[in-house]
């Protein structure tokens, strides 16, 4: 019997051993930490349940059969994450570098099973030389699988990728799918086609950092939603993010205690807008005094910058956050800002998280390059997304509402619940200037009198209140108030229960 | 009484002096320009007049916009503050002309001491110590070394006119003499179109000291006690106490009687400061008189419980001084801290901006400590470019200099500052430096302890073990918030460990925490233990702790897996861990910064307005390089670090594209 406990706690240690003590050496110097102390980092102390463990790969060619290594190169099982059940699997780098096998995708497939089963979150830690050559077409189907269930898995359970190593070709499209990417500066990459490729056909000539890093795929390509100095804070911050998420689409928003009063009041809010209509100012101070404790989780921070996602908490409970950022193109709507904001009020109504839209926005950026890029069905994705969202919605007006964009930001006419507005909102077709060009286009050669037909626009129309005699602004409030009733508002809405008309699904702009 | 003040002033201390107005019943007036629109001083004021656009010389210091300011709202008397027209003869005069009091000197007084030579003229007759030097006007070179050798090395020549260290030079020898005298000579005339330059003994060792005297239109004048301002950088003072640690009973004695004698022989009658300078063995000359309120004017207000602004609203309304001499009483000490929105890491570059966050600490008044905080500003007001950088005046007073000194230490560490840069951090190290709490400074403290520009504070063993204490109790507290999340796997709870480490200044430290209902107490490798209390929450920017008994105020960011800490001067990255994420993280590569920052690159598409600099321009960190407008808006790019502008790619009116380059530096 003694023998028989014996083999297997040794089989157990042969397996945590990975690709050996070389190369979690080698694992260790190029800055990465192994698949199993990933999860270690990932999970609560001692919560980690493994699936798995002795799983070896069936394949017979190229001599693979003499080497079968338990596990076969991914670590799978489930966990907690401050006592709340995730789903896990980290590819192992040290075993065969971390490539995909048939039996590798199938020890993923029965995570996300399961996951999508019990309603938990599934987090993938990514870090594979890609297909295991090997097997062929085994492994391809392998992949195909996994993608199948990230598609199933998509708006029921929340899906995580992190990308601490390479992840190229095929094995991309999985990770893509998921509900958020976040990568390790200098470690990790990801890209369809790898340099060499790139090279041979189209002889261009670029590192795979430049190609696919971290920096590429959070400022340029938007692939990524953030991305992390190392592995240790990837993994913490990810435990953060966790900490804001539903479990699945039919539980609530996670509540935890808070210490912050609901009803603060923040009188230098007052003076956040400047005098100058064209002075920028910093609405990441808004939303940080606005939620809880001041924190604020930025999602695709680097990217399109001139529109904030991100998470909140109000009252302890989680709330998407939307936001113009006039200090990037003036808080315009274009391509990028559309797209990023889109993706993120899509995932927020799809697990039932609350969306506040704060808005100050000139409109939607003109030019060639925006058109020619398909702005007018990128434009229409946020529009799209707002207008289908069910969740409770609540919008802030703080300064410009302008044309087009007015209706995109989560207007009260896309079913907003709470519209609100400061009184420094301008609520109207364009600005004054460009308004009086067109009203009193005969009066263009008179500078006098088009001064004083755009001081009476500026009377008639840059002020919240026409849109609140209207009724599609609720109120307008006191800046300083602006936590205490946005919270409000928000409590209001707890029972809110609204649905869309049955349909197959939806066909958004793509 | 005067039933209506004007304050033709902005900033603290008009809001100092509607306090004191107030007080007495009399009803106020601010002036104000539009950068002001919103000011502290505008809100607190019974009135308030526009005075015109945000520079100074087209708004308040325009004798005329002042005088319609005060026909519009009937104002009585005026106090002019520190600054602005405050010695200026002129405005005394017109009010005069119009029957309006100025709460000031006469114009005669403020005249005489206007002029450095005539000052010093004046107070040689009257039996004041002057410096050994040459008073009338200098023709050449010749005649200046000629002085100079008379007067007797090392000298410093000085414009007439002069101020701010403009048209200053120090000689040691008959060469540095005739180059200085050209070069002082040439300042003069460019910044202040008068050349006259005179020259006297340069004083070694030297310790700015000043006297308060205080007079009435009636002959009758007393003394303050003084206050030592030697804490300066660049002629700008920056730390003030009350009384000296440097002067005895006698000398004061003698610096006071000098000081009333030179303002009555003005025939003085208000508040005025009189300063020497002294030297290592106690000797004091005679620097010069301001005819006004001093900005440090609290810290005397702290130790003789006079209120300095009610004498002279008393004074100008011709009430005699009820204070006599022997009424003065020097009770206890006081320190005044002046803060700058000056970056100290940058060089004290200005910074301008909003004050994101401004939460001064609490003023107190007990029988033994005081802190008083004389401040013009508010949370979520501007810091502008049109004035100067100072926030606020922090005082603290304690029965002695060293309780004063703690004092002041705690309300810096208490005092919240964000969105702009400050001097804080300086001051805290100021507070702790040897040479201060000593009281042995001079006028060169700064020059000479912070040659390199301030760096920040390294803290000593003992206070990173208090602080790194702090640290885990704090991370311990917010972990176990973090556990009671909702939808957590009841009986699975994740249960949050007493082991820890704790990474501050490149260093593992190992505690464990063995907590109860009144706090925490940390258990060291070493064998220490910290007992640390604290009512802090999750999300509170600052902790006061207390740590085995004595207070700890930290100013606390949450960081990944920590906290950014800032106290006494020092900014630290405190990362507490459990044992196996600190033995992983020990495996983490250290990054080097990759270095962006020789480009220049548009951050948007957008035109540029101007290019700020120009080729071999050296720029500091900060510094405005060139402002692109984009969607109507203009926006400032700054220069990431120091360095020097080796091409430029781009003049204004160039539309750019994203990351285009505007600028490479070498």
């Amino acid at each position: 019997m003694k023998d028989i406990l014996q083999e297997l706690e040794s089989r157990r240690e042969e397996a945590r051993q990975g690709g050996g003590a070389r190369r979690i050496e080698s694992q260790h110097k190029k800055g990465k930490l192994t698949a199993r102390e990933r999860i270690d980092l990932l999970l609560d102390e001692d919560s980690f349940e493994e699936f798995d463990m002795f799983v070896a790969h069936r394949c017979t060619d190229f001599g693979m059969e003499k080497d079968r290594p338990a596990g076969d190169g991914v670590v799978t099982g489930w966990g907690t994450i401050n006592g709340r059940m995730v789903y896990v699997f980290s590819q192992d780098f040290t075993v065969f570098g971390g490539s995909l096998s048939e039996t590798h995708a199938q020890k993923i497939c029965k995570i996300m099973d399961m996951a999508m089963q019990n309603g938990a979150p599934v987090i993938g830690i990514n870090d594979s030389g890609g297909a295991r050559i090997q097997e062929g077409v085994a492994s391809l189907a392998g992949y195909a699988e996994v993608f199948q269930r990230n598609i199933m898995a998509s708006g029921v359970v929340p899906q995580i990728s992190l990308v601490m190593g390479p992840c190229a070709g095929g094995a991309v499209y999985s990770p893509a799918m998921t509900d958020f990417i976040f990568m390790v500066k200098d470690s990790s990459y990801m890209f369809v086609t790898g340099p060499d490729v790139v090279k041979t056909v189209t002889n261009e000539v670029v590192t795979a950092e430049e190609l696919g890093g971290a920096s590429t795929h959070t400022r340029k390509s938007s692939v990524a939603d953030g991305a992390f100095e190392n592995d240790v804070e990837a993994l913490a911050e990810v435990r953060r993010l966790v900490d804001f998420l539903p479990l699945n689409n039919r539980q609530k928003p996670p509540v935890r205690p808070f210490f912050d009063d609901p009803a603060r009041i923040d009188e230098s809010l007052d003076t956040l807008i400047p005098d100058n209509p064209n002075t920028p100012y910093d609405m990441k101070e808004l939303i940080t005094k606005l939620a809880d404790e001041g924190d604020f989780y930025e999602i695709q921070e680097d990217f399109a910058k001139n529109i904030l996602t991100g998470f909140i908490r109000l009252e302890g409970g989680t709330v998407g956050v939307v936001a113009n950022q006039p200090m990037v193109l003036a808080g315009c709507l274009d391509i990028d800002a559309s797209r990023k904001a889109a993706r993120f009020v899509r995932f927020c109504d799809a697990f039932e998280i609350p969306v506040l839209t704060l808005v100050d926005v000139p409109g939607f950026l003109p030019g060639t390059s925006q058109e020619y890029g398909g702005v007018i069905k990128h434009g229409a994705k946020l529009l799209f997304a707002y207008g289908e969202a069910t969740v409770p919605k609540v919008t802030v007006i703080t300064r410009k509402a302008y044309g087009g964009a007015y209706d995109v930001m989560a207007s009260k006419h896309l079913r907003g619940d709470f519209n609100y507005a400061w009184p420094t909102a301008e609520i109207a077709v364009m600005g004054a200037k460009g308004a009086t060009e067109i009203i009193h286009r005969a009066d263009l050669g008179d500078a006098e009198k088009i001064a004083q037909h755009t001081q009476d626009y500026e009377d008639r129309f840059a002020n919240p209140f026409v849109a609140a005699e209207k009724g599609f602004i609720d109120e307008v409030i006191m800046p300083q108030s602006t936590r205490k009733r946005v919270a409000r508002a928000f409590a209001s809405l707890r029972g809110k229960s609204l649905q869309n008309p049955w349909k197959k699904h939806d066909n958004i702009p793509l | 009484m005067f039933k209506k003040i004007l304050i033709a002033n902005r900033g603290e201390i008009a809001c100092r002096v509607i306090k004191s107005a107030r007080a007495m019943g009399i009803q106020t007036v601010a002036i104000y320009s539009d950068a002001d629109r919103n000011a502290l001083h505008v809100k607190m004021a019974d009135e308030a007049v526009h005075i015109g656009p945000p520079p100074a010389n087209q708004s308040y210091i325009v004798i005329d916009k002042v005088m319609d300011a005060i026909r519009q709202t009937g104002a009585e008397a005026v106090h002019p503050g520190y600054g602005f027209l405050s010695e200026n003869s002129k405005f005394a005069e017109a009010l005069a002309a119009e029957g309006v009091a100025f709460v000031g000197p006469p114009v005669g007084a403020i005249e005489k001491m206007g002029d450095k030579i005539t000052s010093k003229k004046i107070a040689k007759e009257a039996g004041v110590s002057t410096v050994p030097g040459y008073m009338g006007l200098i023709e050449d070179a010749d005649e200046a070394v000629k002085i100079s050798n008379e007067v007797g090395y090392p000298v410093m020549l000085k414009a007439s006119a002069g101020g701010g260290g403009k048209g200053m030079r120090i000689a040691w020898n008959d060469e540095e003499a005739r180059e200085g005298f050209q070069s002082s000579k040439n300042e003069a005339a460019n910044s202040f179109g008068d050349d006259r330059i005179f020259i006297e003994k340069f004083v070694t060792q030297p310790r700015h000291i000043e006297i308060q005297v205080l007079c009435d239109a009636h002959g009758n004048g007393i003394y303050l006690g003084e206050r030592e301002c030697s804490i300066q950088r660049r002629q700008q003072k920056v730390i003030e106490e009350a009384p000296s640690p440097f002067l005895d009973e006698e000398t004061r004695k003698r610096m006071g009687d000098q000081a009333v004698a030179l303002a009555q022989a003005v025939d003085y009658a208000s508040a005025g400061t009189v300063e020497f300078i002294v030297d290592g063995d106690k000797n004091f000359y005679f620097l010069e008189m301001n005819t006004r309120l001093q900005v440090e004017h609290p810290v005397t207000e702290m130790i003789t419980g006079v209120d300095l602004v009610e004498q002279m609203i008393r004074v100008a309304n011709g009430e005699p001084l009820t204070i006599k001499q022997e009424d003065v009483k020097l009770n206890g000490w006081a320190i005044e801290s002046r803060l700058y929105a000056e970056d100290p890491y940058r060089g004290f570059l200005p910074s301008i901006g909003r004050l994101v966050k401004y939460r001064p600490p609490e003023e107190v008044v007990q029988a033994d400590e005081v802190v008083r905080n004389d401040t013009g500003v508010f949370e979520g007001g501007e810091i502008s470019m049109y004035y100067d950088p100072m926030i606020a005046k922090l005082c603290t007073w304690g029965p002695d200099r060293a309780t004063a000194i703690e004092h002041m230490r705690n309300a810096l560490d208490g005092f919240e500052l964000e969105g702009i840069g400050h001097n804080l951090p300086f001051l805290s190290a100021v507070m702790d430096h040897p040479k201060f709490t000593s009281g042995e400074m001079t006028t060169a403290f700064i020059e000479e302890e912070y040659p390199e520009g301030f760096e920040g504070v390294e803290l000593d063993r003992d206070a990173v073990q208090r602080i790194a204490a702090s640290a885990a109790a704090m991370h311990r507290v917010a972990e176990i918030r973090r556990t009671r999340v909702s939808g957590r796997m009841s009986n699975h709870e994740r249960k949050v460990g007493t082991e820890w480490v704790v990474s501050v200044q490149g260093e593992d430290i190992p505690v464990s925490i063995e907590a109860d209902h009144d706090g925490s107490t940390v258990h060291f490798d070493d064998g220490r233990t910290h007992r640390v209390a604290s009512d802090w929450t999750p999300g509170d920017s600052l902790a006061r702790l207390s740590v085995d008994g004595s207070p700890l105020v930290l100013k606390v960011e949450k960081i990944t897996q920590g906290f950014r800490i800032r106290s006494r001067g020092a900014d630290l990255e405190v990362r507490v861990r459990s044992p196996r994420q600190a033995e992983l993280a020990a495996l983490m590569p250290v990054k080097v910064a990759p270095d962006t920052s020789r480009l220049l690159l548009c951050p948007m598409p957008g035109l540029i307005v101007n290019v700020a600099v120009s080729v071999g321009d050296e720029v500091h960190e900060g510094q405005a390089l060139c402002t692109v407008e984009a969607m109507k808006m203009e926006n400032i790019l700054r220069a990431e670090k120091k360095g020097v502008v080796s091409k430029i790619n781009a003049a204004a009116g160039d539309s750019l594209a994203v990351d285009d380059v505007i600028l490479e530096f070498e």
